[in-house]
This record gives structure tokens, sequence and C-alpha cells, in this order.
């Protein structure tokens, strides 16, 4: 079917070759920090420990370490938010953020707040927290995994009344950053060691594949490459 | 007070494809020629060199090469009795900046319009009745039709270099090539792209179910090229970075690789980057424009004079800048009178995921405009009274940018969260394949753009205002090919779907397209349009404004290949006509 079919052979020693290309570049390692790389050994540059704490508890129910594939705490997706809230992201840099706000907009014109997204997590993450004490006694971060889901849940469809940010707003800010963390570049912190790039199978920033356009339901056989040079 | 520069021949607002074009043009005829660019430099090395570009945060979810909207943003409505809202952040549509414009971060796809589509109104009084069209929808003329256009069609498939192949050449019907096309003066300069296999299965399904696929016409380098110009493209390596990107490998075509370099060796011209043009003035008697006011890089506000103005910024921006200048009378939709901001049209579009958990796709495989499409159910084959609205569109299958983070098509009924997500983004990522809908989007009495009353750009001056909304048209006809989608996946035997048509109001968070058009439309009844059939205003005569502000409704194809023709349209008419004689053309 295909002019292009090559031996899987050629293709593996052509792909090492390409690593070992980048390699020689002199392309900037990941982001160093003292120790290993695990959130233990972390500094939140832009969360309080009761933030932390939160994001901690919350991203690690919004994608569970069980079952196949690894969790948000085995990728450091903790540490890919916290960096961009210190950022551009976090500063709300690119948007248009000018007043008179209407929050009660109609989601159909999509962000109307006067906060940052830093500013929300702020505000948001202790009226989350004074919620759950209220309902269930304790914080977010110590409530059981069963009462995490249903206060996620009750963020997500907007049954809990936050005092000033819409709910579903922010929740929906916390599961978009979650998941960029989670298939982010390893460069931003997150997808530590391309474990969700390997797990779904894309094989990140190789971008070449002359010989692979031809090849009809074939599974890819290299693991993937990030920016800086990385392979899994 | 504004510092003054020299005076030039021609001053051009933006460098993307118009403006570039229309400076090689202009140069050519011995013009001196400055272009006055918002955004920053682009140049492929470093701008997006490898492998900084292949990010998927960076470029597709944080928007790196697109208009900031802190920056310049527009308000958008519903309806006339609505409050607009500032488009805060982007969503729906994706406008460029910076050198290259939209144009560096495309996917490729170089259509032509079907030739009933540039004579809508009179193609449907002819064939249905006028009586079809319902009252509030003001469907018009171009004023220029698709035998005159073809040269310069033709022109710029050559200037940016176009895989594809040829379904209607001079009359003659082509086996592969789209039947249904009007006729065209010669071959894609480059045979098809090769075609991943979503599309493969997809073409088959079409023959199938009585179609005529075909591959589509993509600015992505089948092979080495080299265009009139000089440029010259290296063959695509499907890198899957495309669209929302800039192409690190000299494949896709954009100004960058197809007239920039070219340009820069002429002595005639010259470009100014973070300028951003804040208003055309106008001579006293307001008949023509002495050139336009910029703000620097530092915000100092600059005159440059000019004997000719051409606006060549996006489509949004042009009419932006023709309203703030006063350049001919704001359209009042409450008397219909005015003409500047009339029928602005968006792109109706929709996608239907199917799934097949034996099939692997390598959805990461792809170029920005490979893929299949078929046209048998395009505007021009469409029986408007059957049918019950008024339109048509492309359907086609086609892989590009299969990145995690905006491209993760789930079955519906997924969670979006949790357990299960996690389960159907291991089982699902890579085993499904897309077909798209692209359609056109009629205009109607009260969807157009003025000025808002409250919101400001960082220059003080006020936002553009959108009034849009689908309206039962649109909408009926969106519902029309979600069904065709679904005949698809029976006939594939897929596993499971998921599919987004728009069924209701206008949603801005959601990505659709960036197809917005009209606003400063052309035509040739000053009253009904802003610019004449040569592009040129008709108050003001020295200023032309070429681009998608020219459609007086949206066709189902995409719209560059249109830009380009008019583009090339307009700079014979100034370089043959207008330069002699400066005057108004019509």
């Amino acid at each position: 079917m295909t002019d292009f079919a090559i031996d899987r052979r050629d293709l593996l020693l052509n792909g090492v070759a390409s690593v070992a290309i980048l390699a020689l570049g002199g392309l900037a390692p990941a982001m160093a920090q003292a120790g290993p790389d695990t959130l233990e050994n972390y500094k939140p540059v832009y969360f309080d420990a009761a933030e932390w704490a939160f994001v901690m508890a919350a991203t690690d129910r919004l994608i569970p370490a069980d079952g196949e594939g690894p969790g948000a705490l085995a990728t450091l997706v903790p540490r890919f938010i916290d960096r961009q809230l210190a950022g551009d992201f976090g500063k709300a840099s690119r948007w248009y953020m000018q007043g008179p706000h209407d929050p009660d907009a109609s989601p159909l014109f999509g962000f109307q707040l006067a906060q940052t997204p830093a500013e929300i997590y702020r505000i948001a993450i202790p009226e989350v927290d004074a919620h759950c004490r209220t309902t269930y006694g304790e914080t977010f971060a110590a409530l059981s995994d069963a009462d995490k889901d249903a206060v996620l849940h009750d963020l997500e469809t907007g049954e809990v009344d936050l005092k000033t940010v819409p709910a579903a707003d922010f929740f929906a800010m916390l599961l978009a950053n979650t998941k960029e963390g989670y298939f982010a570049d390893p460069r931003y912190g997150g997808n530590h060691g391309m474990q969700a790039w390997t797990y779904i199978g894309f094989p990140g920033a190789r971008a070449s594949f002359r010989e692979w356009v031809g090849q009809q339901n074939t599974p890819y056989p290299l693991g993937p490459v990030s920016i800086g040079g990385e392979r899994a | 007070m504004a510092r003054t520069q020299k005076k030039v021949d021609a001053v051009i607002v933006g460098l993307g494809w118009v403006g570039s074009v229309m400076a090689m043009e202009l140069t050519a005829a011995g013009l001196d020629v400055v272009a006055l660019e918002r955004g920053p430099d682009r140049k492929t090395v470093p701008t997006f060199a490898y492998p900084k570009i292949a990010d998927e945060l960076r470029y597709a979810v944080r928007y790196e090469l697109m208009q900031r909207p802190a920056d310049s943003t527009v308000t958008i409505r519903h309806n006339t009795g609505q409050t607009a809202l500032p488009y805060r952040r982007l969503g729906s549509f994706l406008p460029g900046t910076g050198v290259g414009g939209a144009g560096a971060h495309w996917n490729g796809l170089l259509w032509r319009p079907n030739a009933e589509e540039l004579r809508l109104k009179s193609y449907i009084d002819e064939r249905f009745g006028a009586d079809i069209i319902p009252d509030d929808m003001t469907i018009q003329d171009f004023g220029v039709d698709y035998d005159e256009l073809e040269p310069y069609f033709d022109r710029f498939e050559k200037i940016v270099g176009v895989s594809g192949k040829a379904g209607n050449l001079n009359g003659a019907i082509m086996d592969g090539g789209n039947p249904f096309e009007a006729p065209r003066a010669s071959e894609y300069p480059m045979p098809p792209l090769e075609q991943t296999y979503d599309a493969v299965l997809f073409a088959e399904a079409a023959r199938n179910l009585g179609y005529h696929p075909f591959p589509k016409p993509a600015a992505n380098a089948s092979q080495v090229y080299t265009n009139p110009y000089g440029m010259q493209l290296g063959p695509c390596n499907y890198c899957g970075f495309c669209e929302r990107f800039g192409c690190l490998n000299y494949s896709k075509s954009s100004p960058q690789t197809c007239v920039l370099d070219a340009l820069y060796q002429r002595q005639n011209f010259e470009y100014r980057t973070n300028a951003t043009v804040l208003k055309v003035e106008l001579a006293p008697d307001g008949k023509t424009a002495t050139g336009v006011t910029y703000a620097d890089a530092k915000g100092e506000e600059v005159f440059q004079p000019a004997d000719l103005v051409i606006l060549a910024a996006f489509q949004l921006n042009n009419v932006h800048l023709m309203l703030l200048s006063g350049i001919g009378p704001p359209y009042d939709p409450a008397t219909g009178a005015g003409a500047v901001g009339r029928n602005y049209a968006y792109q109706m579009t929709g996608a239907t995921s199917l799934f097949f958990k034996n099939i692997d796709f390598n959805p990461f495989v792809g170029a920005g405009a490979n893929g299949v499409a078929f046209a048998d159910l395009a505007l021009s084959q469409m029986d408007f009274a059957k049918n019950g609205f008024i339109g048509g569109g492309y359907q086609s299958s086609q892989q590009t940018n299969g990145q995690p983070i905006h491209h993760l098509p789930l079955p519906d009924g997924t969670p979006a969260w949790g357990a299960g997500w996690k389960k159907a983004v291991g089982e699902h990522y890579g085993h499904s394949m897309d077909i798209v809908l692209q359609s056109t989007n009629m205009p109607y009495r009260d969807a157009y753009l003025d000025l808002d009353p409250t919101y400001r750009d960082p220059f003080g001056r006020p936002l553009l205002r959108m009034t849009f909304d689908w309206r039962p048209n649109e909408l009926k006809q969106a519902q029309f090919f979600k069904e065709k989608a679904a005949e698809f996946g029976r006939e594939m035997g897929a596993d499971a779907s998921s599919s987004f048509y728009p069924d209701g109001h206008y949603d801005t968070r959601v990505y659709q397209s960036t197809h917005t058009v009209g606003g400063a439309i052309m035509g040739t009844d000053r009253q009904t349009s802003a610019i004449n059939r040569y592009l040129q205003s008709w108050d003001v005569h020295n200023v032309f404004a070429p681009g998608a502000n020219a459609f007086p409704q949206n066709f189902e194809y995409n719209p560059t290949g249109m830009i380009g023709a008019l583009t090339l349209w307009a700079a014979r008419a100034i370089r043959e006509d207008y330069l002699a004689n400066p005057r108004p053309l019509m």
C-alpha cells in the first residue's frame, strides 16, 4: 500500500540517532532542583501549605493513582500548577481583564471574572475548605476519597456556593490545569518522566514521521522524547 | 504630538498573506512601500525552530502566536438586546498577530469557492426564486465572478504552492479530483500529500455511500517546490504540529516560506514591527487618506504619510480601523443604512469522532491539510427548497495535531475526570478518527460589527463589538450534516462515537473556526457594500481593504484562497488602472 514501508529496525536506529543529536545539541536539561524529583522535595513557589495540601489532594482524585496509567501525583501535576500560577498564566497576562465584569454572564460568553487564575485559586481553596469543614468537619485534604469525590462533583455542577468565585468556574480551571500538567512537555514541571505520554502512546516532541504516514494500522514502536531531549 | 515619518507611496497595515503579497505587487510596480505590523517579527529560524516549537502547551493551549486579548479583542453579544461582553480569553476563533499573521499558524487548506457562491443572490433568484430567502437574510453577490478571478486563483496557488488533484481542468472532469469544483486553468502545483489511515478508510466509506472523495487541497508541500518568487519549500515530514504552530520544516506555505525573504531583498520595501496602526488619517474633505498614525514599540505615536493605504490586517481589525477612522458610514441594523459593519458572518462547523478499538491511527502523524473530502453536499449541489435551509458544506477526514491536551476525543458518556477518565484516555487515544464538517454561514440583518460603547483597548479606543448568533437556517444545516456523519459511523462499523455540532446559541468558548468574515463587504452598490468590486473604499478612494472582510456571506471552503485571489485582483486594479489616475474606480 505504501512507497515508504521501511524496516522497523531501521526506524528504531534512526530514532536513537535523532535523540543522540538532540543530546549533543546542548539543550537545557529538565529544570534542576535539590534531591530527587518528588513532590516531597519540591518547595512550592506560589501555593502556601494549605493550598498545596488541597491541590495535592484534589489532583490525586481528578487523576487517581489506581488502575492502569500514572496518576496526577506520580506525574508531579501539582508542581506544574504551582509554576503555572507563578507565571504568565497565573497573572492572566494575555487576557483582557478590564472592567466592568459581569460574573453572572451566560457561560457561553466565556471567562468573565475580575480575578486572575492565581487569585482564583487563592480565593477559592479556603472557601472550599470552609465548605468541607461545615459539611464534613474536616478540610478537603483530610476527607475520605469518597467524600473528596462528592465535593469535587458538587463543585463541578455548581452545587457548592463559593462566596467569591463561581464553583463551576474554579473546578473547570482546576481540571483543565490538571490535564495540562499531565500531558504537557516535562519542561513545565508535570508529566514527570513522560509517563502520561508513554501511557497513551504519544511520542512527544519527535515531530518527524515521513516514514510513518503510509504505515496503516501499525502501532508506532518508539517511546516519547521531550523538548529537553529526555527519552522514555 | 505625533512624530512624522518620511512620506511613502504606499503604507500596508499588517504583514500576513495579504500584506506580503500586496507588497510584492506594489514594489514590483516601483512604489516605495512600508508595512506596519503590530506584532513581533517572526522567522522560521529562530521562531519556529525545532525542538522548542514542538510544545503543545505553549502554542496550542496558551496561544503563543495568537492575538493577545489584553492588547486587542472584541466584545460579543448574541442580539441587539444584550450588553456585549469582552472576548477575554481566546476560544471559538484565534486571530493571528506578528509577521506572517494567521498565515504562519494556519493548517494550510487552500480552496477556491464555488462559482455559484460568488453570485449567490443571483444564483438563488434564478434557481429557486427570491422568495426562498428569509426576510432577514441579507445575501449578496460579491460583484466579481469566478471566471474573472480564475487567473488570480491560479496565480495565488502557484505562489503558495498547493498539493492537490484537479477535478475540473478547463471543463474536463478528472478522475480523483473534486468533480464539483469550478473549472481550473491548470493542475495543482504539486501532487497530493500521502494520506493517513483515517483518510483511506473515510474515502472507501464515502465511495460506498455514493460520494466522490478527493484529496484536500493542501498548502503543505508534498515535494520540493520553487514558487514564482524563487522561494523554496521542502517536503512535509508530517510532524503533527501544524495548526497553531509555525512550520519547523519549511513545508507549510506561509508568508515566511513563500514571500518574505523575496520581499526583503527589495530596496523599495521596509517593514516595522510592534507598530500598531491606530487610525487612518483623512484629508479635510474626507475623500482621501493622508496616511496612518501608529503607536511604535515604546507607545509613541508616529504619523506615516502615504498616497495609498492598504488595510491588510485580520478581518476584524480591518473593520475596526475603518470604523475608528470614519472610512464610510457605519451600518445601522435598525434602518439598514450605512455599510461598514454590515454582514458579519462566521463558519458553521462540526465534528464527529468515530472510535475503533482495534485500529491504530497514530494521530500524532499528520500534516496540516492532508485528508480526504467530498463535495457532493456543497452549496452548489444542494436543493434549498427540499432541504429547508440555504447552505452547503464539505465533510472530510483529516489527521492533524493529535496532541493530547487539546485533541483527545473520547466517546460520549466518558467521565470528565477520575479513574473512568484515566482508563478512557488509555483505551481511546490513537484509536479514533474525525469526520469534520465545514459549511456555509448566511448573513443576517442584525449580525454585524460596530464600536462597543463601554470597553476600550490599551490605546483608549473602543473595542469592536460583534453581534452574532446561530439562526434556524444554520442549526438545521448542522443537524443535516451531523446525520450524514452518523451514516459514516454505521457504514464503517465504529465501536462508539462522540460529536460536537452547534445546536443552540453561539458558544464563544469552544474552538470552531477562525474564519470570521464580512463587515466591510465588497459589491457593486455603495448602499449595501463598504468597498467596491476592486476592494476600494467607496468613500475614501486611496484606501483598499482586501481580505475576508470583503465576503458578503461565508462560503463552505476555507477563505485563504479567495483572500489571496482578491489581493492579486485588487493589486492589478491598482497597478494597471488606479496609479495612473487616482480616483474612485467605480
